[in-house]
């Protein structure tokens, strides 16, 4: 087994609202990733994905509160530091964090050599602009980008060259831990192709140490990640490798958003294309039972009184169901085969 | 920590059907399953909206785009028909000369094999009885001010029923809520921000059932949605289209999602048709270098998505 780049233990993060109502967004989540690994985090808008990037990145600002748990990156635990430490010493160098829509945050004002000036300078690194810019062009290079980018204002990029730029920029100090929130979600299929290169290749160079990529589409998650965690009201309910996860995944809620993967290939018009009907529970008031028990049709009456907790089996997958795998598998098949 | 697991027991009992509506019941219990017919031959059905050498072309100070470059298309009556292309493609601008809201700067459209005339108001409201749309972004098609009842009071009426009666107004609203899996007692009042974003994309379904029309127009209509709502969706306006016999336009970028519910597909570039046909052979077997690009840059599951094909 690898070194555990990251490593997080029950975390438990909420929003209080203006009108002081919590929002558990991120309720008791644990996971690992090794040194050279990927992990995808998949579910649908609102269950918590981007609230647990935010968590993960220590970036407690009102309205978001850390409630409980441990986030340790490569050994040292960032649970405890107040946000502002963590800003100035964590992010960038511990972490770095590309938050949904990065692309289009960039000031259209400066430069894009000046941003990787600002990232130096706001971790009190001693070097001349002049090194700046050759680490910066020589980065460049090794990821593909031309160096007239470093040139131009963001606004002079394309989607996909602007994301590839803030990626570049964002991990210039070399990251124990990339969180990338839906980074190519708004791109063309060409352009996020590229994005997605980037970044297999800065892993594979050892540029990023391991990378926790959030999005909704799972198809491009299953070519991207090396394992796949699936949300559901801010709990994990399943993870797995990706293949597992895509092929064979037992949690109900993972099978309905694995039966609603819809990609062009031969075979795949003639897959029976099945929704999950009802829409997920608030999070201010999570139900007492399992959380998706209302939507579930496998749900027995216990689910709705036992919550449970997520359970291993087999080697290193993990799934949050009353109902046992050989259960679940046997109904899954007898359904499959009625088909 | 292995954990051997416990509550086995009662299986029979089910989820929390509690207020649910017949319809969800049926979902619950089946799942919602697209039936689609893939055996269909258009070929001979009535044309409903043709399209020859249409162009539309911008310009701007000293720049010209050329958003729509003499494209040519036949849409037949209960087609469901999808156009992809990538963003910048001219998409949006062909839907709007589609529907008649952007005068094609060259070009004939045909309505029902009749160059399609709406030179006058009263003939663009006559054209719009028989195409309606639904836009990517369900909030910017509803007048804030207005409450869901009067927007599918306003459907009704257009539809002729001006003089039904209080009660006859109602049912149909409530028939057209509860087609969508909305329950019209409760929106009664309410204004369309009240609504999430999946009620709200529900709510146009649900105007389109009271509108009929023979063509619907959706850009991009479940962009917005989650995959797992999506089905839904497009269950709905499967059902609908095989009620009504409407033709269904629908504008993506998802060539998956294209591939899986059309029976034919158009595929935009640079505002020009480079391939187009039953959706079978557009997807499996492309022919033009952009669709054979397009597909290939789509990340799948079954087949490996090669990434060194971009630079
Ligand atoms: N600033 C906020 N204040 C209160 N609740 C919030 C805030 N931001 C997000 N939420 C809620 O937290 C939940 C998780 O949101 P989010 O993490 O954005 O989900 P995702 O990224 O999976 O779409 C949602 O129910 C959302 O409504
Ligand atoms: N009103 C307009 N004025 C000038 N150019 C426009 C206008 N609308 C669209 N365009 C241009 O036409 C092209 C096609 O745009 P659009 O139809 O919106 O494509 P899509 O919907 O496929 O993204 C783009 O280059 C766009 O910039
Ligand atoms: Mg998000
Ligand atoms: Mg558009």
């Amino acid at each position: 087994m690898g070194k555990i780049m990251l490593e997080v233990n029950q975390l438990t993060t909420k929003y209080v609202t203006r009108a002081n109502e919590d929002v558990y967004a991120v309720d008791h989540v644990s996971l690992k990733i090794e040194e050279g690994k990927s992990l995808g985090i998949a579910g649908e808008s609102g269950c918590g994905k981007s609230t647990l990037a935010l968590s993960l990145i220590g970036y407690y600002f009102p309205p978001l509160h850390y409630m409980s748990g441990d986030i340790i990156i490569d050994g040292k635990n960032i649970s405890g530091l107040d946000p502002d430490t963590v800003r100035k010493s964590v992010l960038g160098t511990d972490v770095a964090y590309i938050p949904q829509a990065a692309m289009n945050a960039l000031n259209p004002t400066r430069k894009v050599y000046k941003f990787i000036e600002d990232v130096i300078h706001a971790h009190g690194l001693d070097m001349t602009n002049k090194d700046i810019y050759d680490m910066a062009h020589k980065r460049f290079e090794e990821v593909g980008l031309p160096e007239e980018a470093l040139l131009k204002h963001s606004v002079e990029l394309s989607g996909g060259m602007r994301q590839r730029v803030v990626i570049a920029i964002s991990t210039i100090l070399n990251p124990k831990v990339l969180i990338a929130d839906e980074p190519s979600s708004a791109l063309d299929v060409t352009s996020q192709k590229m994005v997605i290169k980037m970044m297999r290749e800065m892993m594979d160079k050892g540029m990023v140490k391991s990378m926790i990529f959030i999005t909704h589409e799972l198809p491009l998650l299953y070519n991207v990640t090396d394992d796949i965690m699936v949300m559901y009201a801010g709990q994990i309910v399943e993870k797995g490798t990706a293949k597992q996860m895509v092929f064979d995944p037992v949690h109900p809620y993972s099978r309905g958003l694995m039966r609603s993967i819809l990609v062009p290939e031969a075979g795949t018009r003639d897959v029976k294309l099945t929704a999950i009907p009802g829409t997920p529970p608030n999070l201010k008031h999570p139900p007492a039972g399992c959380r998706f028990a209302d939507r579930c049709k496998y749900a027995v009456p216990a689910c709705k009184v036992n919550a449970m907790p997520i359970m291993e089996f087999e080697d290193n997958r993990e799934y949050r169901c009353g109902h046992s795998v050989q259960h679940l598998r046997e109904v899954y098949e007898h359904e499959d085969r009625a088909e | 920590m292995k954990t051997e697991l416990n509550n086995e027991a009662a299986v029979k009992a089910g989820p929390n059907t509690e207020g649910m509506n017949q319809e969800q019941l049926r979902q619950l219990e089946e799942g919602v399953s697209l039936k689609i017919d893939r055996n269909k031959d258009f070929s001979n059905a009535p044309s409903v909206l043709r399209g020859e050498g249409v162009t539309r072309i911008f310009t701007t100070g000293k720049t010209r785009t050329v958003a729509v470059d003499h494209v040519n298309f036949n849409f037949h009556k209960g087609e469901l028909i999808s156009i992809v292309g990538e963003s910048g493609s001219g998409k949006t601008t062909l839907s709007k000369m589609l529907l008649g809201l952007l005068e094609p700067s060259d070009g004939t459209i045909y309505f029902n094999d009749q160059v399609r005339d709406i030179s006058t108001g009263a003939k663009k409201r006559a054209y719009w009885k028989g195409i309606q749309a639904i836009f990517q972004d369900p909030f910017s098609s509803y007048n804030i001010f207005h409450k869901i009842d009067s927007v599918l009071e306003d459907c009704i009426n257009l539809r002729g029923g001006k003089n039904l009666s209080k009660q006859e107004k109602y049912d149909m609203m409530t028939e057209a809520c509860s087609f969508v899996n909305l329950k019209f007692a409760e929106l009664t009042n309410k204004y369309p921000f009240e609504l999430s974003g999946g009620q709200m994309q529900r709510l146009m379904i649900a105007r389109i059932f009271l509108l009929k029309p023979e063509i619907l127009l959706a850009d991009e209509p479940t962009s917005m949605i989650d995959a797992c709502s999506r089905a839904t969706i497009l269950d709905m306006l499967l059902k609908l289209r095989d009620e009504t016999g409407m033709t269904v336009i629908f504008i993506t970028h998802d060539i998956g999602l294209a591939y899986y519910i059309s029976d034919a597909v158009y595929i935009m570039e640079h505002g020009k048709f480079v391939e187009q046909g039953p959706a079978e052979k557009v997807i499996l077997e492309p022919q033009a270098p952009y669709t054979k690009r397009l597909i290939s840059d789509v990340p799948k599951i079954h087949e490996p998505w090669d990434l060194s094909t971009v630079g």
